[in-house]
């Protein structure tokens, strides 16, 4: 374990190293994907300039969600976004080299990339925490001053749980990945609101089938003492590092069942 | 011209060839369908109307949008795809051809929304018209207008495109400027949200820009809250960027040409 992150540490160490040669790109890039990050939140703020609630939920309220999400999934996409490309190592064949070599096979794919920019997104997110702890009514207390990071890094397993587990699809349909991103960025935009507002069919899919439903929106009930719109029990609001655990064992069995089908392009 | 016919041909051939990935983008849209759709429907649960759209507009706006996500290029490949040839170099071969590069550039594009129209715009809307209560006009003068204003977004998504693909003549990782090009086209084509939306003059200014005229115009078109009241008007707007934005890609085509400096020689 201590080696593998020792491992880690050198080839991301060195990833960055590689994209800060072109400075002034690597700064565009940044920019840029705190810009276009920053978008989904113009939307909310849109919303709002024609109505005060939106389910029972004020922009204060939906902003704390919005950062808790955006800052999960910024974490995650760093760490692991690169496994988009998975779909194109499989069709080229370049995944052969990858489980010849004596480590495992999802750490180095994860260890391949760690692309700056979106420290971009995370950035961005940030500044929208700040905002919303500055402007909403929270009754503090230890436990909900230590529920921001831990559902911050619950909320980045379990995106990542959902992103390894999906990624797999590749192993078998090449060119599905945009169904893989139907629930990755599109968990990640269904998070930034309140899940109330959605139909049923769908809130018990990000409940009980994704979990997404954890990374934001069961902490947030917790920092806010609001109920859930469901109904659902207040104990689902102190779960989430436990759904993170579960999702990442789950996730990696996945995988691993996974990467026994895989059939070289080169035969 | 029956060239160009080829060419688009070719433009449909290359994304037909891969119809799980058309499936897989299908699932996408759709599921984003429902996602923004559900939103919009709680906001609507505030308001009665919004810069003109009822909920039914609201909702036609869903499942319009998504549709032209795809066939007018909104984001995906094709903003970086000739960029990407010049940084490598293989942009010489096509200069090489004995054809104009952009009008068969243009062609294939033409193709290629052709293909996303019918197998992933048509296929959606039909769903999102089934599952949700939407606005569908009963005149046909209108989804004639509807369908050139269509038309119109993809020429002008194609203008708004080859621009950025052509930057990679002076700057060579072109990521930079990608990136920001994505921003404005997502935001100001009312991809995220109807631009209706936006407060005062920003709505305004937002529907004045040629991003507007690849997204939202259509579908302002089709529900009948045309910028200004007048769908001609609109349509004049879109023809107008087309027009502008392709000299542009003209020019700066031939500029990019003469300084093209090939890597590798």
């Amino acid at each position: 374990m201590a080696d593998l992150a020792r491992i880690y540490v050198h080839l991301v160490g060195a990833r960055i190293r590689s994209q800060l040669e072109y400075r002034l790109s690597a700064a565009f890039q940044l920019v840029g994907t705190a810009l276009l990050t920053a978008l989904d939140f113009a939307a909310i703020a849109a919303i709002f300039a024609n109505v005060d609630q939106l389910g029972d939920w004020s922009i204060r309220e939906v902003a704390l969600l919005y950062a808790l999400a955006t800052i999960s999934f910024a974490l995650t996409d760093l760490v692991v976004g690169h496994l988009d490309l998975l779909p194109q190592m499989i069709r080229e064949g370049t995944l052969d080299g990858i489980l010849v070599r004596p480590l495992p096979s999802l750490f180095q794919l994860v260890a391949a990339d760690f692309a700056i920019r979106r420290v971009g997104k995370a950035l961005q997110g940030v500044g929208v925490l700040i905002f919303a702890l500055v402007t909403v009514d929270i009754d503090w207390s230890v436990g909900r001053v230590l529920a921001i990071p831990l559902a911050i890094a619950a909320g980045a397993v379990i995106y990542a749980a959902v992103w390894v587990s999906l990624a797999t699809i590749a192993f078998w349909i090449v060119d599905a990945i945009e169904v893989v991103n139907a629930f990755t960025y599109g968990g990640s935009f269904l998070s930034q609101y309140p899940i109330g507002i959605f139909a049923r069919w769908l809130r018990g899919l990000v409940v009980f089938v994704v979990p997404i439903a954890f990374v934001a929106y069961f902490p947030a009930l917790y920092l806010l003492d609001k109920d859930d719109a469901l109904g659902l029990p207040r104990a689902f609001s102190f779960v989430s590092p436990l759904v993170a655990c579960l999702a990442a064992i789950a996730a990696t069995a996945i995988w691993r069942n996974a990467v026994r089908h895989y059939r070289s392009a080169g035969g | 011209m029956r060239l160009h016919f080829e060419l688009a041909r070719r433009g449909y051939r290359r994304y037909a060839a891969y119809p799980g990935a058309t499936y897989a983008g299908l699932f996408t849209n759709v599921f984003f369908g429902f996602l923004i759709a559900y939103i919009l429907l709680a906001v609507y649960d505030e308001r009665d109307v919004i810069g003109g759209y009822d909920v039914r507009d609201a909702i036609a706006y869903v499942w319009i949008s998504q549709g032209l996500l795809s066939v007018a290029a909104i984001f995906g490949p094709s903003w970086y795809e000739l960029a990407r040839r010049v940084q490598t170099g293989d942009v010489a071969t096509d200069l090489q051809r004995p054809l104009d590069v952009q009008r068969a550039e243009l062609a294939q594009d033409v193709g290629r929304a052709c293909y996303q129209l019918l197998w992933r715009a048509a296929p959606q809307f039909l769903l999102g018209a089934l599952v949700f209560e939407i606005t569908i006009p009963d005149e046909v003068a209108r989804w004639l207008l509807f369908t050139i204003s269509v038309a119109l977004a993809v020429v002008v998504s194609f203008g708004v495109r080859l621009l950025v693909n052509l930057s990679a003549f002076w700057l060579l990782d072109y990521r930079g400027q990608l990136l920001l090009a994505l921003a404005l086209s997502q935001l100001l084509s009312g991809a995220t949200i109807p631009l209706a939306f936006f407060p005062g003059a920003l709505d305004t200014i937002a529907r004045l820009t040629p991003f507007a005229s690849m997204l939202q115009a259509p579908v302002d078109v089709y529900v009948g809250q045309p910028l200004g009241g007048s769908t001609l008007a609109v349509l004049a707007l879109q023809g107008g960027w087309a027009v502008a934005l392709y000299a542009a890609g003209g020019l700066v085509l031939s500029a990019g040409t003469r300084k093209l400096v090939l890597q590798g020689g």
